[in-house]
C-alpha cells in the first residue's frame, strides 16, 4: 500500500499513527460527527437500522480479529453472543445489577465460552474447526434451554430498562448514541489489537501454522488468546442486543446468523477492520431490500416468494463476491483510492 | 428390555439414513476435497422431488425414481460447472462458504417452488413390515439399510471395477499426478457431484416417503456430519457403520436422558457432543487416515 506524495515519516511517532495525514484524521473526526448527529435529522425506523447496524459491526470486528486476522474459522459467533447476552440479561434481570457493569461480564463471560471451545483449534483446523464451533452453537442454545430456572428456557427472559448514571437507554436515540460508543470503541481496539505482538502473531498463524510455530510464536497461547478476544467483542455486541430489545431469547442467536456474520466478513473483505464495517453496512443494506421488496414480490409472484427472496439474495450475493471480488468490497475500496492517488500515472499500481 | 431394544432399532433406522447422507459428502470429500455443507439440501430437494413426480405428476414409483435421479444428475452438473469450478484451489473457508451459500440458494429455491409445505405422500412407496419377538422393525429401517446397502454396492462396484472409479480414486490420492497423466479432474468432479446429488436425492425420497417432506429435511445433512466425523472423512464403510452407531447412541441417551433433563431435546444436539469429544480425541475418526503435515 503507497502513501500519499509529500507523506513523510520522520520519527517513530509518525510512523506508527493509525492515519498518516491531517485529511484522514479530519475525515474520520467528520464521520463521527456525522454519526453522533444521526438522531436529529433521522427517522426512528432508519435510527433502528443503523443500531442493529452497529450491533453486528462490534460482533463482526470480533470475528475478523478471530477469522480473518488468525485463520480461525469460527461458526458459532452467534453463540457466543448468547452467552454475552444471556450473562448480562441474568444479572440485570435477576441479580438486579446496573447496566454497565453487566455489560462487561457478559463479554467476559462470552470470552471464556470462547477459550473453552477454542480448545479443539490447538489439535484441528480448517473444515474439522467448523465443525467444532457449529457444534458449540447447538450446545449453547441447548445448555440455554436447558437452565430453564435462570434463563427461562425457550420462553426467554425479560430485562429490565437499561440506565447509565441515571440516564435512561430508552429511548431510540440514546440507545443509538450507546451502541455508536461501541462501535467507536470496538473499531479503534480491533485496529490496534492487530498491530500488537499478539496481531502479528495471529497474522504469522494464519498463514502458515507450522512456520509461526517454528519462529517461536506458541500457537497454545496465541489460538486462545484469538479466541478470547474474538468472543468478548460478540458477547459485548449480545449484551448490546439483549438491552435493546430488553428482551432475551434463544430466537435472536439462531445459527444461520452465524454464517451471515461470516458471510459480512467475505463481502467486506477479511482481515481488514474498515472490511468488517463495509461487509456488515452491504449484508444489512440488502436485508432492508429485501425486507422492502418482499411484500411487493410476495403480491406479485407468490406468497412463499418474500421468505426465498431472502435466502437467494443472501446465498447469491456470497456465491457471487466469493467467484468475481474474493478479497471483498475492501479490496475494491483500496483500487478506487489507489487510481485517484495515482492518477494519471496508474500503470504504477500499487500491490 | 424391550424398551431398550426398541431404541436400539429404531436408533439403527434413523442410523442408515444418517449413513446414507453421508455417504454422499464423503465422495465429494475425496474426490474434490470439498466439505458439502448443502448435503443436507440435496435431501430437502430429493423429498419434494418424491411429492412432485408420484403424487403432482402421478407417476408410478421407477419412473418417478428415474424422473429424480435424472433431476439430480442435472442439479450435480449445474451446481459442479457453476459454482464448484471457480473455487477450485482456492482456501477453505471461501469453498466451505461457497456450499453455505449453495445450501441457502437451494433453500430459498425449495420455498419458491414448494411453498415451504408440508407434502405428505405416505404409503407409496413399498412397505415391509417385520415384527421380531416383541420389538417391530419399522419398514423405514428396513428400506433404509437395502437402499443404502445397494448404493453402497453400486458406488463400490464403481470404484473398484470402471475407468472413472479410478480416475476417482486417483484423484482422491494426488491431483498433481492425476492431471499429468492426462486424467480430466474436472470430469471427476463432476462426476462426484452427480452422485452425491443422487444419493441426497433418492435418501429425501426414502425420508419423504416415510414422515412427508418439509423443510427440516435440511437438518439432517447436520447430524450427516457428525457421522461423517465419527466414522472418518475419507472412509465409505467409516460413514455407515459411525450412521449405526450414532443413531443407537442417540435414541438411547434420549430414551434414557430425556426423562430427566428439564428441557429435554438430547436427540437433537447429541450429535454435536459426539462431534466434540471425536474432534478433541480423535481428529481423523474411527477409521479415517490421520493428517500428517509435513514442511
Amino acid at each position: 500500500m503507497g502513501l500519499r506524495t509529500g507523506t513523510f515519516h520522520e520519527n517513530y511517532a509518525e510512523e506508527m499513527a493509525t492515519f498518516n495525514s491531517r485529511l484522514r484524521w479530519g475525515l474520520v473526526a467528520a464521520l463521527i460527527v456525522v454519526l453522533f448527529l444521526c438522531p436529529f435529522f433521522l427517522s426512528d425506523r432508519m435510527l433502528t437500522i443503523l443500531t442493529t447496524m452497529g450491533i453486528a459491526v462490534v460482533s463482526v470486528h470480533g470475528l475478523n480479529i478471530l477469522t480473518g486476522y488468525c485463520g480461525q474459522i469460527s461458526m458459532g459467533h452467534s453463540g457466543f453472543m448468547a452467552v454475552g447476552g444471556y450473562t448480562s440479561a441474568i444479572l440485570c434481570a435477576e441479580l438486579g445489577w446496573p447496566f454497565w457493569a453487566a455489560l462487561p461480564c457478559g463479554a467476559l463471560a462470552a470470552g471464556i465460552a470462547g477459550l473453552l471451545f477454542g480448545l479443539p483449534s490447538l489439535k484441528i483446523k480448517g473444515f474439522y474447526l467448523i465443525m467444532a464451533t457449529i457444534a458449540a452453537q447447538f450446545i449453547i442454545i441447548w445448555i440455554i434451554i436447558q437452565l430453564r430456572s435462570i434463563t427461562g428456557g425457550t420462553d426467554g427472559l425479560l430485562v429490565p430498562k437499561p440506565t447509565i448514571c441515571g440516564i435512561s437507554l430508552t429511548s431510540k436515540a440514546n440507545y443509538y448514541y450507546l451502541v455508536m460508543f461501541f462501535v467507536v470503541l470496538a473499531t479503534i481496539t480491533a485496529h490496534n489489537i492487530v498491530r500488537t505482538r499478539a496481531g502479528r502473531a495471529f497474522i504469522a498463524i494464519r498463514d502458515n501454522e507450522v512456520a509461526a510455530e517454528v519462529m517461536g510464536v506458541s500457537l497454545w497461547s496465541y489460538k486462545l488468546q484469538a479466541f478470547f478476544i474474538g468472543c468478548i467483542y460478540a458477547g459485548a455486541a449480545g449484551s448490546l442486543l439483549v438491552h435493546y430489545v430488553r428482551f432475551a431469547s434463544i430466537e435472536q442467536f439462531p445459527f444461520m446468523d452465524s454464517v451471515w456474520y461470516l458471510g459480512m466478513l467475505i463481502v467486506g473483505g477479511m482481515g481488514s477492520t474498515a472490511g468488517a464495517i463495509f461487509g456488515v453496512i452491504a449484508l444489512k443494506l440488502l436485508d432492508e431490500l429485501v425486507t422492502v421488496s418482499g411484500p411487493i414480490l410476495a403480491a406479485a409472484v407468490a406468497p412463499q416468494a418474500a421468505a426465498s427472496l431472502a435466502l437467494i439474495s443472501h446465498g447469491l450475493i456470497i456465491i457471487i463476491f466469493l467467484i468475481f471480488e474474493p478479497r471483498g468490497l475492501y479490496h475494491r475500496w483500496e483500487m478506487i483510492r489507489a487510481y485517484f492517488r495515482l492518477w494519471p500515472y496508474s500503470h504504477e499500481t500499487s500491490e | 428390555m424391550t424398551f431398550f431394544l426398541q431404541l436400539i432399532v429404531t436408533g439403527v433406522a434413523q442410523g442408515m439414513v444418517y449413513a446414507l447422507i453421508a455417504i454422499g459428502f464423503v465422495i465429494i470429500l475425496k474426490c474434490s476435497e470439498v466439505f458439502n455443507i448443502a448435503q443436507g439440501h440435496f435431501v430437502l430437494i430429493g423429498g419434494y422431488l418424491g411429492w412432485t413426480f408420484l403424487v403432482l405428476l402421478g407417476l408410478p414409483i421407477w419412473a418417478a425414481l428415474l424422473a429424480a435421479i435424472a433431476t439430480a444428475v442435472i442439479m450435480g452438473l449445474l451446481i459442479e460447472r457453476l459454482m464448484l469450478r471457480p473455487m477450485v484451489g482456492q482456501p477453505v473457508l471461501a469453498v466451505i462458504m461457497m456450499t453455505i451459500a449453495l445450501s441457502t440458494v437451494l433453500g430459498g429455491v425449495a420455498t419458491l417452488l414448494w411453498g415451504a409445505e408440508y407434502k405428505a405422500y405416505h404409503g407409496l412407496l413399498p412397505t415391509i413390515i417385520m415384527k421380531v419377538g416383541t420389538i417391530s422393525i419399522p419398514s423405514e429401517s428396513l428400506i433404509g439399510l437395502i437402499v443404502s446397502v445397494i448404493c453402497v454396492a453400486i458406488l463400490m462396484f464403481l470404484f473398484r471395477y470402471t475407468k472413472i472409479g479410478l480416475a476417482m480414486r486417483a484423484t482422491a490420492e494426488d491431483l498433481q499426478v492425476v492431471q499429468s497423466v492426462g486424467i480430466k479432474a474436472t470430469t471427476v468432479y463432476a462426476v462426484s457431484w452427480v452422485i452425491a446429488s443422487v444419493v441426497g436425492v433418492i435418501g429425501g425420497i426414502l425420508l419423504g416417503g416415510v414422515s412427508g417432506a418439509n423443510m427440516d429435511l435440511a437438518n439432517i445433512g447436520l447430524k450427516a456430519f457428525a457421522v461423517v466425523l465419527l466414522g472418518g472423512v475419507n472412509s465409505v464403510g467409516g460413514a455407515i457403520l459411525a450412521g449405526i452407531i450414532l443413531g443407537m447412541l442417540e435414541n438411547v441417551a434420549a430414551g434414557y436422558l430425556d426423562p430427566i433433563l428439564p428441557g429435554g431435546g438430547l436427540a437433537q444436539v447429541f450429535p454435536f457432543f459426539v462431534m466434540i469429544i471425536v474432534l478433541v480425541f480423535r481428529p481423523h475418526g474411527l477409521f479415517g487416515l490421520a493428517h500428517i503435515e509435513r514442511v
